[in-house]
C-alpha cells in the first residue's frame, strides 16, 4: 500500500469545480447502473408529490362525500372513493407523508444508534460480549412480533411507531457496523492514531467511523424500505398509525373489508407502496454496487 | 465437533436469559392493571378495593416484580405459561390449539419457495447474463418489494372472487378434512407467504452458484471435458449449497413474521393471528408466552443451522 504519491489527486479534481465533479460522478453512475437512477427518480418525484400535496390533490383527504360512496376510479375521484365517500387519491398522497416520514426517520435513527453501539461494541471487546448477547436476544424475536408487543406497551401513534421500528431494526445495523469495525480497527492508521495518544472518541469517530460508511449507507436505504413495509403492516393490523391519519397501511386495512365491492380502496395504496419499496431497493442495490464492490459480488 | 456444539450451545443460554428479561419487562412496563382487565374494564370503578386486591392476590401480581419474574420463568420450564386474562384457559392449551394451522401455513409457504426458488436460482446462475437470468432477477426484485397483504388481496380478488378457484379465506386441517380440502384452502396463503422467500432463495442460489462457477476447479473440470450437467450437479451445486443453508434458516425466522400477516388476511386460526388479537385485547400472558415460544424456537433453529454449517464446512469448527 503506497500512500505518498507526491501529489494529492483530490486537489486536481477539486480544481475543476464541485458542480463538474458531481455531474461526472452522476453520469458515470447512470451509465453503470440505470436501475438505480430510475429508482432515485421515482423516489424523488414521489417525495415532491407528498410535499406539495396541498396543491396537487383534488379533494380534501378527510372530507366525506356521502353521495360518492364506493364511486369507481374516474375523472371525479382518480383512485375512486371509499366507504364513506372520501377521495382515495388524496388519502394515498397524504398517507405517503406519514409513510415516508416513518421510513426516513427510522433510517436516520437506526443509522445513528447502530453506528454508535456498533463502533463502541466492535472496538472494546469487554463491552462487546455483553452488547452482542443483548443484540442477539433482540434479534431472536420475529421483527413484527416485537414491534407489536412494544406497540402494546406504548400505544399507537406516528412517533411511537418510529421509535418501535427503530428499536427493532437497530440490532441489525449494529451487526453491520460491528463487522466492519472489526476489520478496520486492525488497520495501521488506527494503530498509528493510538500510538500518538489520540483519545478513544477521536479514534472511533474520526478514524474508524468514516471507513465503515459504505455498508452503512447501503443498509440505511434497505431499512428505509423495510420501515415503510413494517409501518404498513402495523397499521394494516390496526395497531400502528391511528385510523384518523391516513397511511398506506390504514387505507389497505379498510379496503380489505370492501374487497368485493370496491377493490380500488386496497389496490391503489398497495400499488404505490410496492412501487416505492421497489424504487428504494433499486437505489439500495445500485449504491451497494457503487460503494461496496465486495458485497455486490455475493448478493 | 462435539466441543464445538457444546460451546455453541452454551452461548445460547445468556441469549435466552436476556430474551426472557426483555419479554417480562415489556409486559411489566405496559400501562394498565391486569387485574382491571380481568374485572372487565370499566367495571373496575365499581369494584371495591378489597375485590381488586383479591384478584391481584390470586394472579400473583401483588408480589415484587423479581419474584413474579422467577415464578413466570419457572413456569415456562414446566410448560406452564399462565392463563389468558379473558377465558382463564391455560396459555399452553390455547397455543396447542393453534399450532397446526401455523405450522401448515409456514411449511407450505417455504415448500413452495424452495420448490420454485431453487430451480430458478440454479437456472439463472447457470445461464448467467442471458434472458433467463434477467427474467429471474426481475422476478426476484419484484417479489421482494411486494408487501404480503397486497399480494394476498390481488390473489383473492383474481383467484377467489373473479375465477372462484379457491376459497376466500379459512383453514382446513390436513388430518380431519383430508388433503384435497387442505390444499384448496392453503394454496393462496402459501403463495402469499412463499413469494418473498422464493425471490430471496432464487437470488441467493444464483449469486452463490455464480461465485462457485468462477472457481479454478470448475475450469479444470471443463477443460478435461466433463459434461456441463455433471459439472453443475457434482461439482458446483454442492459447494454452492453452503450459503443456501444459512438463508433457509433465516427464511424460517422471517416466515413467522410473514405468517402474522398471512393468517390475518386469510383468517387462518394460527398463532400469528392469536398474537395480534392478544395485543389488541392486552392479554399479557398470551403475548408473553408466544414471544417466548417464537424467540426460543428461533434461537434453537439458529443453533441447528450453525451446527449443520460446521458439519458441512469443517473450517467453521476451528474459527
Amino acid at each position: 500500500m503506497t500512500i505518498s504519491r507526491g501529489y494529492n489527486p483530490n486537489e486536481i479534481r477539486q480544481a475543476k469545480g464541485t458542480a463538474y465533479r458531481v455531474w461526472t460522478q452522476f453520469s458515470r453512475m447512470m451509465k453503470k447502473n440505470p436501475n438505480m437512477i430510475i429508482g432515485f427518480i421515482i423516489l424523488l418525484s414521489f417525495t415532491l408529490l407528498t410535499i406539495f400535496a396541498d396543491f396537487l390533490v383534488t379533494h380534501d383527504p378527510v372530507s366525506i362525500y356521502p353521495e360518492d360512496r364506493f364511486m369507481p376510479p374516474g375523472s371525479e375521484h382518480w383512485f375512486g372513493a371509499d366507504n364513506v365517500g372520501r377521495d382515495v387519491y388524496a388519502r394515498v398522497i397524504y398517507g405517503g407523508r406519514v409513510s415516508l416520514l416513518v421510513g426516513f426517520m427510522v433510517s436516520v435513527f437506526v443509522t445513528l444508534s447502530g453506528l454508535f453501539i456498533g463502533l463502541v461494541s466492535g472496538y472494546t471487546p469487554k463491552i462487546d460480549i455483553v452488547v452482542q448477547r443483548i443484540m442477539d436476544a433482540l434479534m431472536s424475536f420475529p421483527t413484527l412480533l416485537l414491534a407489536l408487543a412494544l406497540i402494546a406497551m406504548l400505544g399507537g401513534s406516528v412517533w411511537n411507531v418510529i421509535a418501535v421500528i427503530t428499536i427493532v431494526d437497530t440490532p441489525r445495523m449494529v451487526r453491520v457496523v460491528r463487522s466492519s469495525v472489526l476489520t478496520v480497527k486492525e488497520q495501521q492508521y488506527v494503530e498509528a492514531a493510538r500510538g500518538i495518544g489520540a483519545p478513544i472518541s477521536r479514534i472511533l469517530f474520526v478514524h474508524i467511523a468514516p471507513n465503515t460508511m459504505a455498508p452503512v449507507i447501503v443498509q440505511a436505504t434497505y431499512f428505509f424500505a423495510l420501515a415503510i413495509l413494517t409501518e404498513a403492516s402495523l397499521s394494516f393490523l390496526g395497531l400502528g398509525i391511528p385510523p384518523e391519519d391516513p397511511s398506506w397501511g390504514n387505507i389497505l386495512s379498510l379496503g380489505r373489508k370492501y374487497l368485493q365491492q370496491a377493490f380500488w380502496i386496497a389496490f391503489f395504496p398497495g400499488l404505490v407502496l410496492t412501487i416505492n419499496v421497489l424504487a428504494m431497493n433499486l437505489v439500495g442495490d445500485g449504491l451497494r454496487d457503487a460503494l461496496d464492490p465486495k458485497l455486490s459480488r455475493r448478493a | 465437533m462435539s466441543k464445538y456444539i457444546l460451546r455453541r450451545f452454551l452461548l445460547t443460554l445468556p441469549v435466552l436469559l436476556i430474551v426472557s428479561i426483555i419479554t417480562f419487562s415489556i409486559m411489566q412496563l405496559a400501562p394498565g392493571d391486569p387485574a382491571a382487565i380481568v374485572l372487565g374494564g370499566d367495571y373496575i370503578m365499581f369494584a371495591t378495593a378489597e375485590e381488586i386486591e383479591d384478584v391481584r392476590e390470586a394472579m400473583g401480581i401483588n408480589k415484587p416484580p423479581i419474584v413474579q419474574y422467577f415464578d413466570w420463568l419457572g413456569g415456562f420450564f414446566v410448560g406452564n405459561l399462565g392463563e389468558s386474562l379473558f377465558t382463564t384457559e391455560s396459555v399452553s392449551y390455547l397455543v396447542s390449539q393453534k399450532i397446526e394451522a401455523t405450522v401448515s401455513t409456514v411449511f407450505s409457504g417455504i415448500f413452495i419457495a424452495l420448490l420454485l426458488g431453487l430451480p430458478m436460482g440454479v437456472l439463472a446462475g447457470w445461464k448467467m447474463n442471458t434472458w433467463v437470468d434477467r427474467a429471474v432477477m426481475i422476478f426476484a426484485v419484484l417479489g421482494f418489494a411486494i408487501p404480503g397483504f397486497w399480494l394476498a388481496f390481488n390473489l383473492i380478488f383474481l383467484f377467489s372472487l373473479k375465477l372462484g378457484w379457491f376459497p376466500v379465506f379459512g383453514f382446513r386441517s390436513f388430518f380431519t378434512d383430508g388433503p384435497v380440502e387442505f390444499l384448496r384452502y392453503i394454496a393462496l396463503p402459501a403463495i402469499t407467504l412463499g413469494v418473498a422467500f422464493m425471490a430471496l432463495i432464487a437470488r441467493m442460489t444464483r449469486s452463490s452458484l455464480v461465485e462457485v462457477l468462477s472457481e479454478d476447479y470448475i475450469r479444470t473440470a471443463r477443460s478435461k471435458g466433463l459434461a456441463e450437467r455433471i459439472i453443475l450437479t457434482r461439482h458446483a451445486l454442492r459447494a454452492a449449497s453452503m450459503p443456501i443453508v444459512t438463508v433457509i434458516g433465516l427464511v424460517f425466522a422471517a416466515a413467522v413474521t410473514g405468517t402474522v400477516i398471512t393468517e390475518t388476511v386469510f383468517a387462518i386460526p394460527g398463532m400469528g393471528r392469536m398474537f395480534v388479537k392478544a395485543v389488541g385485547d392486552r392479554d399479557f400472558p398470551i403475548i408473553q408466552g408466544l414471544m417466548m415460544i417464537f424467540a426460543t424456537s428461533y434461537v434453537f433453529l439458529n443453533l441447528a443451522v450453525d451446527i449443520l454449517y460446521a458439519f458441512l464446512d469443517p473450517r467453521v469448527r476451528y474459527s
